[in-house]
């Protein structure tokens, strides 16, 4: 509201983002990303010293240029901390992240700056807008903070739900509490896109919606990728939609990452044995050839106190004697894949059997 | 068990049938209100002892409102229900309200999606499930939590001693998920009614419990009712699947058989969805346009018929009548003649392409 003073500049839209360093380099370079939350009443329950949660514990990763990075894993291991600290809505204990060959914080890239370049649409449709906002204002919203004159931010704001697929005329005065939970997802969606974001972050953004809408709502993103040369990271429970919708995927066990590389490859030939049992929890989709086993027992373990060594070692049928004294690091494993596990890290004391099953060895901790 | 068969008033009923639903009606009307949400309209269904059947829908189908009327958890005040529930031989709509506490949890229970509602935080686990294990049979206290640990032991609880005094928050995910199947098995039912247990799970707990229920389920003989819109759990513990759409059953049947070959337009929409190849990368995903009528006005017709592909005008007309295919195999469409003989014209083009794409 503000704005309405500030309207004689002229200009109809927001300075355009220039691609700086050309299609190789990596939009987003994230370096050993760390936070750590501290519990407060640690001493009450006898820890010891402080106890801090561990939730995403020193990750490296590239977010390429146009394409669509995809993050799994399970809750609890970080895949929603790191979304909202590369959104730099928590801030980061230790790491850097570099935007486009810009550091994030730098004067080059202030803060401010950046967010414009990085959006984020949450699980929650509901909860992520002002119930007492109409749609239009809620869209609106942003690029008016950002300096856009009122009249032409609400006209973006309508260009952007009938691009969304909701007809401005019948939706724009509308109240979150009006719409359908897939209809509420598209104005998030709209409203992310006010700013022209370059990198999309989507935080489990279609898992609350029902299948049919769900696939409405996917449909509706790749159009937009392509027609504003979006970036996404995709951060979903959903194996399969994960699949269908990356390029690329991430995967995440306690705050650690531990395998990436290509969405085919990672699916057809998983290399972690957590990918690979994450992979087979998946259920049947044959009622006469139901899953005999799980592949997995028990729950994650708590990220307070996460095991040593191989944070996985715990739960692994591969897991051998040096698996809990030693942590893997992320190592090359052909065609950009990487992966951390010591069965792939040369002399690390694993031994590597020619079956390549289990073979199971007493854990001293 | 027995004693409750013998007590109860012999009906009519098939006797296969242990868990009976009849033209099931189930209205919302807001106090001071003329508003009726007709969440319900005629769900036939029967479960045979021992039978685990999936109630498969998506939100605002009525199958979480059908498996909470069988245990009557309406309020009262503001629900109407008409038809009948038959369970064990018992007519539920007539019980009376001590009758209807000994029923809830004795002959049925319930399990949630989230635990931590269902227990109380205050209270150690092990404790709320000696209450209700000598709510049900009266027993000593050592013999009552003999008997939780017994319960522990049987969902596979690690170290069920010591977890007995946790307390709920104390416990992950999983194990919760675990704690509140003990519970619900403490008044030892015969059947139990699953609303959407597996959903807030990790996939690698999710198919954990999965395999529990199909392990108790054969061990104890339980009958289960298994509300889910997730059609992989269903497929993992489901003799018969029925399928929901705007408050009526738009087809039943055998797991498999249903699963191979849908017959409604709307359950082959949903499969569709997820049938192999579908959801190939670079390929625009099949989707079903419009939304699910509003449940406040009355439907004429079929209820599917505004986002059907294969509607004629005579769908918006009457109701249509639940047909059945084969014996225990049941549809809710006028076009099935109409729609095999497509299915057939196109099925030689479809296997051509199927051999490619495995190929």
């Amino acid at each position: 509201m503000a704005d309405t003073e500030a309207t004689t500049t002229p200009h109809p839209l927001l300075p355009s983002l220039p691609d700086l360093g050309g299609p190789r380099q990596p939009l987003l370079t994230v370096r050993g990303l760390s936070r750590h939350f501290a519990l407060k009443s640690a001493a009450w329950f006898g820890a010891g010293g402080r106890a801090v949660v561990r939730a995403v514990d020193g990750i490296d990763f590239d977010i390429l240029k146009r394409e669509t990075l995809g993050v799994v894993g399970e809750s609890g291991c970080g895949k929603s901390t790191t979304a909202r600290l590369l959104m730099q809505l928590i801030e980061p204990d230790q790491g850097e992240l570099v935007f486009d060959g810009q550091t994030v914080g730098s004067r080059s890239l202030p803060l401010r700056e950046y967010r414009r370049q990085v959006q984020m649409v949450f699980q929650d449709s509901y909860a992520s807008l002002n119930p007492r906002m109409t749609i239009e204002d809620s869209i609106a919203f942003g690029p008016r903070v950002h300096g856009l004159p009122a009249r032409a931010a609400t006209t973006r704001a309508r260009d952007l739900l009938a691009r969304v697929g909701l007809e401005p005329a019948r939706f724009a005065g509308r109240y979150p509490h009006e719409l359908s939970g897939g209809q509420r997802q598209r104005v998030n969606i709209a409203r992310a896109l006010a700013l022209e974001p370059r990198l999309l972050i989507l935080d489990e953004a279609v898992s609350a919606l029902d299948k049919s809408v769900e696939a409405q709502v996917l449909n509706l993103l790749q159009d937009l990728q392509r027609e504003f040369d979006l970036t996404y990271l995709f951060i979903s429970h959903d194996l399969d939609v994960v699949r269908y919708i990356s390029d690329r995927v991430l995967v995440m066990y306690l705050g650690q990452l531990i395998e990436i590389g290509s969405a085919q490859r990672l699916f057809d030939q998983p290399l972690h044995p957590y990918t690979q049992a994450l992979l087979q929890s998946r259920p049947s989709t044959d009622p006469n050839h139901r899953t005999e086993s799980a592949p997995l027992a028990g729950d994650p373990p708590n990220p307070v106190n996460p095991p040593s060594g191989c944070r996985f070692h715990t739960r692994c049928a591969q897991a051998q004697a040096v698996c809990s004294a030693r942590m893997p690091t992320l190592v090359e494993h052909g065609n950009g894949s990487r992966v951390a596990c010591l069965a792939y890290e040369p002399d690390t004391g694993y031994r590597a059997n020619g079956s390549g099953l289990i073979m199971k060895e007493p854990i001293h901790g | 068990m027995a004693e409750t068969v013998q007590e109860a008033v012999p009906l009519a009923s098939a006797p296969a049938a242990w868990v009976k639903l009849d033209d099931l009606h189930v209205d919302f009307v807001a106090p001071g209100q003329a508003k009726v949400v007709h969440a319900v309209r005629g769900v036939d269904l029967a479960v045979a002892p021992g039978e685990t059947v999936a109630l498969i829908g998506e939100s605002g189908s009525g199958k979480s409102v059908t498996l909470r009327a069988l245990m009557r958890l309406h309020a009262p005040r503001t629900t109407r229900m008409r038809g009948r529930i038959t369970i064990a031989g018992r007519d539920v709509l007539a019980l009376s309200g001590r009758e209807l506490s000994a029923m809830r949890g004795g002959t049925v229970a319930m399990i949630f999606q989230e635990p931590l509602s269902v227990f109380d935080p205050v209270y150690t686990v092990g404790q709320q499930i000696i209450e209700t294990v000598r709510r049900h049979k009266p027993m000593s206290y050592a013999q009552a939590r003999q008997r939780a640990l017994t319960l522990f032991e049987q969902v596979r609880i690690p170290s069920p001693e010591r977890r007995l005094d946790a307390y709920p928050h104390e416990m992950s995910g999983g194990m919760r998920q675990r704690a509140m199947i003990a519970l619900a098995l403490a008044g030892e039912p015969t059947l139990l009614l699953a609303d959407e247990p597996t959903t807030a799970l990790d996939a690698t707990v999710q198919i954990q419990i999965l395999l529990l229920l199909r392990e108790l389920q054969s061990a104890l003989g339980l009958s289960i009712i298994f509300v889910t819109h997730d059609i992989g759990a269903a497929t993992e513990v489901a003799d018969r699947m029925a399928v929901m759409y705007a408050g009526q059953i738009v087809e039943q049947g055998p797991a498999a058989q249903l699963l191979a070959q849908p017959r409604h337009p709307y359950t082959q929409a949903l499969l569709n969805s997820r049938r192999h190849g579908a959801m190939t990368k670079g390929r625009r995903l099949d989707t079903l346009a419009g939304s699910p009528p509003d449940l406040s006005q009355t439907v004429a017709g079929c209820a599917f018929a505004q986002r059907c592909v294969h509607a004629i005008p005579a769908c918006t007309g009457a109701p249509p009548p639940m047909q059945t295919l084969t014996a225990g195999y049941t549809v809710r469409c006028i076009r099935l003649e109409a729609m095999a003989a497509e299915i057939d014209a196109h099925r030689c083009i479809d296997s051509d392409t199927a051999t490619v794409a495995t190929g």
